[in-house]
């Protein structure tokens, strides 16, 4: 069926963005509401189309649906579809946007050229998950770091020219020696069509390259070229440093794009790229990233045990959740990408919802040190008890969806290397000592502070903001097959491909090698 | 046969008549007051015989004076990029000029003849050919570059290009001396005959060398770059545009030409040259541009390290590999050109202001300037989705395709080093602090309207580059057969 629903979801928040653009007049806070109005009703309206994209995929079927296709320059193509893999990434951010809209209703400043900027960033972030173009894919994946740059950079909090600088830079280099990386695809298969490059075979033969001796040789190399963009943007341990600095000068709705949206970017990346197009480089790459999650599950959590910044302990703690990401996917079977699919989304819930959470007591106190708190539970119930659900969900507590995500990627990994699962299943309890401990000293105890004795509990705005986080949350968490369901037949496609080549290229070594 | 020839070189012959007649009715008639006039005449004409030249052009190959003067696809791609960008910048630099009293009639006098010299020098071929168009380039701008003779700055600009353009030209003449003794003629058709073993004595190889030394001065390629950020630093802003764009093309076009035209059986022997130069561009473009606090002196790097990218498209030695390049100079003019009309609508007091501190939240007080700023800053430093970000594209896969792997992964580390000082540009437009207000608010239209039409280019240009990839692609195909 010929239809243009991914370009129009795609292109909605751009088109409100240039509307506002031009149209909008005025500094004023009148002029202001107005640019939030028009910002929430497009994202809304983008979530509602989007929802006929779920409507209408058939998740039996794990070919790409509803691809769109024209001609670009240089042999390039202009090409969108989804898959049980992206699907739900697209489905993630349509519905994650309004919420991050409503949840800046605090911004006074600039609110015109704020709003341009999350919209902006929306079409971007949909492109990149429903991108089935090499170049396409590095277009809009690149493009986003323009919006964020700002967003950090003009309404960030005091070190946030830092911040921002790092950001830019940091991912900005990762990414370019991808693009090397695709040129080299493009010379070598003569194509950047992605669904064509996921079949194709790239040479595997091992090489020598400056007197190294390379195992895997073009695989591995390209492999590692992707890793240094996907790694960095997760981000992954040693390489994750950028983002405590980002998530804690970022407004609070830049935070929650970042750590619910954005970090997914890394993820989507391995499953699309580094897993189906280069099995060998994967295979033979695979300890290292499995010891670097598990010592990012393991040091991550210790350092956000440390922290006294809450956006800080809470980006540590986003830190050590990827960690499981990267580790189930490259335990590469079913239980193991399953897992990590879940735990991305259920991770964009949750952390999404903590950097709310704190964004709740921030635009009150001003101060996001947790020694300015305490006691909290006393003047603010609600917030307690809605705190309470998500820090549950990040340890992992059954019944919310992060028990499901964390398990299934343990029992990916458990049946490659048990030690990585230990490693990993120790992290939990590191995790459940540092959410606990945050929220017994926010919330719990007496309300000594001088300072809190006025502050009130959330408006109905911010309720509103986080009831479909709440459902979502207990949603995924007591009836997990909403989503492996979708996943699951593109995810065994997935990993029947990667043994299957994994499998052939064995062969083949073994059939030079008797020759 | 004569008569032939010189319908082949009709748009240089009219230009040069209509200069020295434009002189002499100025001359004797009111001198400077006419200057706006001309200006406006100047440019009119100069897009007309560009319009011309690309209407007129069947892609046929034809060759007049024996072959000194050659008028093919990729000459009539460069010329008709010279002729609007230095259109462009005449139209950009009346009102600047004559704010400052600088509009004397000579100056787009000056650049019609420069235009003249680049046009020759681009359809050159034979090493006179060449010399010719060079000098003719080269003695209209060392005259402008020090157009503000009252100006310590500005005189210092011309002396010091003049001084080092003599140099260069004598490295190059050398070349060409050398060249001709050891093939024993100055055509390039010549040339290559001399070399179709794919072997060249060492006389040759000395003469291509030293003939790369004079061209790589005149793109400033490191290390021949020393005199750009004075020279750009010194001269009249509008002169420092100018010299940004259409010079810049030509020289990179002669070079192309040069190597492939005369030397194109031994890319072996040039390819190595000119990656390093490419590399050594890239590079120290980048880190140069950190420290400046003045925005020509940061354009002039940042033209030197666009320059090691458009050279890395040569380097390729292949027909795509100029494709590459031709679309990357044709991104980079546009892009430069709504750069500089930006600095040129930069003011403080009524006076114009280079420092990069001054735009300090430009966002707040001309946000429409700014956001374009912002576009066309981004696209210079090759983020995507802008144009800027396609013109590396294509010179990388180019430079891929050519086994320049290792340069490819060079240049897209540099570009990460030269992102910073775009950032740090946008970093004050945007981010800086509330209280002061760094410009005044310019209004003139000519300019705003160059700088919101070369953003607009970077943002929409992305869906299909305006079809410049099939042109570039049919001018590349002339040259290399």
């Amino acid at each position: 069926m010929d239809t243009l629903l991914l370009s129009i979801v795609t292109f909605v928040p751009a088109m409100a963005a240039l509307i506002l653009l031009v149209v909008a007049r005025g500094e004023d806070a009148a002029a202001g509401l107005v640019a939030k109005r028009f910002a929430l009703v497009a994202t809304t309206a983008t979530f509602i189309i989007s929802l006929f994209i779920l409507w209408q995929f058939d998740p039996s079927d794990t070919s790409f649906q509803m691809v769109e296709e024209a001609d670009w320059l240089l042999g390039l193509k202009y090409k969108l579809g989804v898959d049980g893999i992206s699907i739900l990434f697209v489905m993630l951010t349509t519905f994650m946007m309004p919420l991050v809209i409503a949840a800046s209703w605090g911004v006074n400043t600039r609110v015109k050229e704020y709003m341009i900027a999350f919209l902006l960033l929306e079409t971007l972030m949909l492109g990149v998950f429903m991108a089935l173009d090499l170049v396409l894919f590095y277009l809009f994946f690149e493009a986003g770091l323009i919006p964020m740059f700002l967003i950090i950079g003009i309404w960030g909090g005091k070190e946030r020219i830092y911040a921002s600088f790092k950001f830019f830079l940091y991912t900005f280099l990762g990414s370019v020696l991808m693009l090397v990386a695709m040129v080299a695809m493009f010379a070598e298969a003569g194509t950047t069509d992605i669904p064509t490059l996921m079949i194709h075979e790239f040479d595997f033969a091992d090489m020598k390259i400056l007197g190294l001796h390379i195992v895997g040789g073009m695989q591995t190399l390209l492999f590692l070229a992707f890793f240094a963009s996907f790694a960095v943007k997760m981000p992954m341990w040693p390489v994750h440093t950028w983002l405590p600095d980002a998530h804690v000068q970022a407004p609070t709705a830049g935070s929650v794009v970042l750590a619910a949206i954005l970090l997914k970017m890394g993820g989507y990346g391995f499953l699309r790229f580094s897993l189906p197009m280069f099995p060998v480089g994967s295979d033979v790459m695979a300890p290292v990233v499995l010891w670097m999650s598990a010592i990012a599950i393991f040091y991550t959590s210790l350092v956000a045990l440390m922290q006294e910044d809450m956006k800080k302990l809470i980006a540590y703690s986003s830190v050590a959740h990827m960690g499981y990401v990267t580790m189930g996917i490259f335990a590469a079977n079913q239980q193991g990408i399953d897992g990590a699919i879940f735990q991305m989304l259920s991770h964009g819930f949750i952390s999404g919802a903590l950097f709310l959470c704190v964004g709740v007591i921030y635009d009150r106190m001003h101060t996001r040190e947790i020694d300015a708190y305490g006691g909290l539970v006393n003047r603010m119930p609600a917030y307690a008890l809605i705190f309470m659900l998500f820090t549950m969900a990040n340890v992992g507590l059954p019944g919310t969806s992060g028990f499901v995500g964390e398990f299934l990627t343990l029992v990916g990994i458990f049946q490659v290397n048990t030690w990585v699962a230990l490693v990993a299943t120790a992290g939990v309890i590191l995790s459940a000592s540092y959410a606990l401990w945050l929220y017994r000293r926010v919330v719990m105890g007496d309300l000594i502070k001088e300072s809190l004795r006025t502050i009130s509990d959330m408006s109905r705005r911010e309720r509103a903001i986080f009831a479909p986080l709440v459902v979502m949350t207990l949603l995924l968490g007591v009836y997990p097959a909403l989503i492996l369901d979708l996943i699951g037949p593109s995810v065994e496609a997935l990993v029947l491909n990667y043994e299957m080549a994994l499998g052939t290229a064995e062969t083949s070594t073994q059939l030079a090698a008797s020759h | 046969m004569i008569q032939a020839d010189l319908n082949i070189i009709l748009p240089e012959v009219f230009l040069s008549v209509f200069a020295m007649l434009a002189l002499v009715g100025t001359v004797y008639t009111s001198k400077d007051r006419l200057g706006p006039l001309l200006v406006w005449l100047t440019a009119g004409i100069m897009a007309l015989v560009a319009l011309a030249i690309a209407s007129t052009g069947s892609g046929e190959t034809q060759v007049a004076f024996g072959g000194m003067f050659v008028d093919d696809g990729f000459a009539r791609f460069a010329k008709v990029t010279i002729l609007f960008s230095a259109a462009a910048v005449l139209v950009m630099s009346e009102d600047y000029m004559s704010r400052n009293g600088l509009l004397r009639f000579e100056y787009p006098l000056l650049v019609v003849l420069a235009v003249v010299g680049m046009m020759v020098m681009v359809s050159a071929g034979d090493l006179m050919a060449l010399y010719m168009g060079l000098e003719l380039q080269s003695l209209a701008l060392y005259v402008i570059a020090s157009l503000r003779r009252d100006s310590l700055k500005s005189t210092e600009a011309g002396l010091k290009y003049f001084v080092l353009g003599a140099l260069s030209s004598g490295l190059l003449l050398y070349g060409a001396s050398l060249c001709y003794g050891y093939s024993g003629t100055t055509l390039f058709t010549g040339i290559v005959a001399a070399t179709a073993e794919s072997d060249i004595s060492v006389g040759l190889l000395l003469g291509l060398v030293m003939i790369s030394a004079g061209l790589a001065f005149k793109v400033s390629a490191v290390p021949f770059h020393m005199w750009t950020p004075d020279v750009y630093e010194g001269a009249p802003t509008p002169v420092t545009a100018f010299f940004a764009t259409a010079p810049k093309v030509a020289a990179i076009g002669l070079f192309a030409r040069v190597l492939h035209d005369a030397f194109g059986n031994v890319v072996g022997d040039w390819q190595q040259i000119i990656a390093v130069l490419s590399l050594l561009s890239m590079f120290l473009g980048a880190f140069a541009a950190i420290g400046q606090t003045n925005i020509k002196r940061l354009m002039a790097y940042s033209s030197i390290a666009h320059m090691g990218y458009a050279l890395m498209g040569l380097a390729a030695g292949t027909a795509f590999g100029l494709q590459a390049l031709l679309i990357y100079m044709a991104i980079y003019v546009t892009m430069n050109i709504g750069t500089f009309a930006f600095i040129l609508s930069m003011q403080k007091d009524g006076k114009p202001v280079t420092d990069i501190a001054s735009l300090n939240m430009l966002s707040r007080s001309q946000p429409g300037k700014a956001l374009a700023m912002l576009v066309l800053l981004f696209s210079l430093a090759g983020v995507p989705p802008m144009v800027g970000f396609f013109g590396k594209l294509y010179v990388l896969r180019a430079a891929f395709d050519a086994g320049l792997a290792w340069l490819a992964i060079a240049g897209v580390i540099a570009s990460v080093i030269g992102a910073f000082y775009y950032l740090r540009i946008v970093f004050f437009m945007y981010f800086g602090e509330e209280q002061e207000i760094g410009l005044d608010v310019s209004k003139s239209p000519v300019m705003s309207s160059f700088l919101m039409a070369s953003a607009i280019i970077m943002v929409v240009g992305v869906a299909n580059l305006f079809g410049l990839e099939g042109l570039a692609a049919a001018a590349a195909q002339t040259l290399v057969q």
